[in-house]
């Protein structure tokens, strides 16, 4: 699966997208938080991250697969 | 009626003819700007991203949910993404009631939350340096 990303998290990752490869065996937002913390301890500096799934915010248990809108959304500061 | 849009540049006198209607006694306007200074220190400029469709789809939940709790005659949100300079408004807010205290509390409302859940991001770019705002705690 591929994880859209915004502002300070694509410097983080010096990516635009994040591939999640699907030998990783990822299904649910908290096995993905935990895969992108793991792969970049920096994201673990910022205040809070969330993951968005087709659009809205996803609690960590929700199932995630292949063909959703998933993207990392790093702490929020528009206005 | 509604009015959500993302855009580079901001026409308030557009946006104040827009929100105008027969049966308004109040329009509330909230107008956030780029602010020279940050921390103490100069800011040059703010430089706007947002993740559009869901920036536009969470914009219209909120704006749903005050079309439901108070009665609007008219509502709009916008915010600019880019670059922005010092004065230049970076997001309105408005709305038109009949009575003033529910656009008040409409417009509070919508910009407080507006600010909590939209996936926008702005970065300050001081003289030498740059920081993604609220990023870190």
């Amino acid at each position: 699966m591929e994880v859209l990303l915004f502002g300070i998290s694509k410097e983080i990752t010096g990516q635009q997208t994040l591939d999640v490869s699907s030998d990783l065996k990822i299904n649910t937002v908290l096995e993905l938080k935990k895969w992108i913390l793991e792969k970049y301890p920096e994201m673990g500096n910022l205040d809070s991250f969330a993951i968005a799934v087709d659009q809205e915010y996803a609690n960590d248990e929700l199932n995630i697969s292949d063909g959703q809108e998933i993207a990392l959304i790093p702490p929020v500061s528009g206005g | 009626m509604k009015k959500i849009e993302l855009v580079s540049e901001i026409d308030l006198n557009g946006l104040y003819s827009w929100l105008q209607h027969p049966e308004a006694g109040g329009i509330d306007l909230f107008i956030g700007s780029v602010r020279n200074h940050a921390h103490g220190k100069s800011v040059i400029k703010l430089v706007f991203e947002g993740y559009e469709p869901m920036a536009i789809h969470q914009m219209n939940k909120l704006a749903d949910q005050a079309i439901k709790q108070w009665p609007l005659k008219r509502l709009l949100m916008i915010h600019a993404l880019g670059s922005k300079n010092i004065g230049d408004p970076v997001v309105v807010i408005g709305v038109a009631t009949a009575h003033r205290n529910d656009a008040f509390e409409a417009c509070k409302f919508l910009i407080d939350e507006l600010k909590n859940t939209v996936p926008i991001w702005k970065k300050e770019h001081f003289t030498d340096h740059t920081v993604w705002v609220n990023a870190h705690p």
